[in-house]
């Protein structure tokens, strides 16, 4: 560096917005891609249990309980969202409580670019993990056990796109509200099964005894888990069901950004 | 803007956390060029200070201008004015120090060039290694060249060298000076005397939240009670009556034959006046500066309701 230019100090010099976006994003997507623990989870874990599960024979067999349906059906959706449930309560908020821990936020806040940006790169990319994520567990599920693909279904989509946004405000939800990393993991790791149980993971929500399966529609995950079935059933996901993943998402998002704390 | 316009300029700044007054009244100004130094305790406010000199922290009350600025409410711009290491901020542990600096560097309009930055802060060997691999010294380094990349007119450096072994802490000086003599004020703080006394070309001494002195390090240490020391042993007996009757003189104590005298620059002078009018000489004669330590300790302990008033023992 030379002499620092005498810069007029009134003259106005913008805040490089783009191509400095760009770069955090870039960096934090080189970051993500080293933590090869954390993308075994998010996207290889969920398939490999899906292929587990789909080497048990019964579970390949129509089962008249489900109305003439496979096991391994069911279970592709839920596949889907265990992946959203990984990254959103295991993987993302130790990375965002690390970032305020460290101070990682505080140097970038002076800097011309704020900390919102880096913490707005992390969602992104946990956000597209899903969709990776999901996508493997569709395609495995197809390739490997003909579980029917569900592109057709535009209720499919969007209720994939809601739960996207429902399990990444909950992440940020859980980073805002834990003082610590530790924190964030023991609360995530909480959260973690309450997640897994109602998105039906152990018993598939169509399942469960009546009263708990309406308990569990209520739940961002169970009324995802519902509204994915119908749609992969080639019917409209019930309004009920998305109308109570939208409140979530919406909500959530409200609660992470209230109670984020910057430090 | 008038050309003597002080770059940073702090004004009665006041700073309390949930009824806790942290800074009550501090004032200082830096010139451009400057490395100005905040001294103090753990605890008296400084890092408070400059966390609202960053525009990091909003004043309750007083202000606070970068080259004119309100660094809370023109905090953009002002970030591209003002380059800061701040204690506790770490980065990504897995960041290679190249990335690092590219990111940093990208976030400017007119960034310094990183390369020869890592070159003049001995990094160009780290490149490719992460950060959470770096030594102390060299993550400071890293630091210094994150607040530096931005091609700032003042950097903000807090506690830059806590923690160092005294080796690094000295290559972290001399780099200090480097980045002054190119140009850029440096603000400083530390809760180190040698480090003060070495680099800074004034220092405000910050105590319980108020700036308890304010002067060139000479001028601090000259301005404390007792701080230069002389001692001799006179060639004939000298009653210390006379000594401790000189204004400059802060006290006499006698031990044997030796006198030891404390006071201040001046105090030499007078003493050697006195002891050419009753012709004696001073065998043995030593004169020691005292340190910065000692105006500190007199300044931070001043405020303190035990402490011992200077007095003139004999």
């Amino acid at each position: 560096m030379t002499t620092a230019a005498p810069a007029p100090t009134h003259a106005h010099r913008p805040v490089p917005g783009g191509p400095a976006l760009a770069a955090v994003f870039k960096a934090e997507g080189r970051l993500f891609l080293r933590e090869p623990g954390s993308l075994f989870w998010m996207i290889g874990f969920p398939t490999a249990l899906l292929v587990i599960l789909g080497l048990i024979p019964s579970f390949r067999e129509a089962n008249p309980d489900l109305g003439g349906r496979r096991v391994i059906d069911l279970y592709v959706p839920i596949a889907v969202l265990l992946g959203m449930i990984m990254a959103s309560i295991q993987a993302m908020p130790p990375v965002l409580t690390s970032y305020r821990e460290r101070g990682i936020l505080r140097r970038l806040s002076t800097t011309p670019v704020r900390p919102p940006a880096i913490l707005g790169a992390q969602i992104a990319l946990h956000g597209i993990a899903m969709i990776v994520s999901s996508l493997l567990a569709i395609t495995v599920g197809r390739l490997a056990f003909g579980v029917a693909l569900p592109f057709a279904q535009p209720g499919y989509i969007l209720s994939m796109l809601l739960m996207i946004a429902c399990a990444l405000a909950l992440g940020a939800t859980l980073s805002a509200v834990a003082a610590t990393t530790k924190a964030a993991t023991a609360i995530g790791s909480v959260a973690f099964l309450v997640m897994m149980f109602t998105s039906g993971v152990w018993m598939p929500v169509q399942t469960m005894p009546d009263l708990l399966q309406t308990i569990v529609s209520l739940t961002p995950f169970g009324a995802a888990s519902q509204a994915l079935d119908r749609a992969m059933l080639g019917s409209w996901p019930e309004w009920q069901h998305l109308g109570i993943m939208v409140l979530w998402a919406a909500g959530l998002t409200g609660a992470a950004s209230r109670w984020f704390r910057w430090e | 803007m008038p050309q003597n316009t002080p770059l940073v300029e702090v004004r009665d700044l006041r700073k309390s956390y949930t009824g806790r007054t942290v800074v009550d009244g501090v004032s200082f100004s830096v010139e451009e060029g400057e490395i100005f130094g905040i001294l103090g305790p753990n605890g008296a406010g400084k890092t408070t200070t400059v966390e609202c000199v960053s525009g990091l922290r909003t004043p309750d009350s007083g202000t606070v201008r970068v080259a004119g600025l309100d660094p809370v409410a023109d905090h953009d711009r002002t970030t591209h004015l003002l380059g800061a290491q701040l204690q506790e901020s770490d980065l990504q542990p897995k960041i290679l120090v190249r990335e690092a600096l590219e990111l940093y560097a990208s976030f400017y309009k007119n960034p310094a060039d990183w390369q020869h930055l890592a070159e003049r802060l001995c990094l160009t060997q780290k490149l490719t290694t992460r950060f959470a691999k770096l030594s102390g010294g060299q993550k400071q380094r890293l630091s210094i060249a994150l607040a530096l990349v931005g091609n700032p007119r003042v950097v903000v450096l807090d506690e830059l060298t806590t923690g160092l072994d005294p080796r690094a802490r000295r290559d972290t000086w001399k780099l200090i000076e480097d980045v002054r003599n190119q140009g850029v004020t440096v603000l400083l703080v530390t809760h180190f005397m040698e480090e003060a006394q070495r680099l800074c070309d004034r220092i405000a001494v910050i105590d319980k939240g108020r700036v308890a002195a304010l002067d060139t390090p000479s001028g601090l240490i000259g301005s404390s009670a007792g701080s230069t020391v002389i001692t001799f042993t006179p060639s004939r007996p000298l009653d210390p009556a006379h000594l401790s009757g000189l204004p400059e003189v802060a006290s006499v104590d006698r031990r044997g034959e030796q006198l030891t005298i404390t006071g201040t620059d001046a105090t030499v002078n007078a003493v050697i006046t006195l002891l050419a009018q009753h012709r004696i000489t001073a065998r043995q004669l030593r004169v020691t500066d005292a340190t910065l330590d000692d105006a500190f300790l007199d300044l931070t302990e001043a405020t303190a309701p035990t402490a011992p008033t200077a007095g003139k023992a004999a």
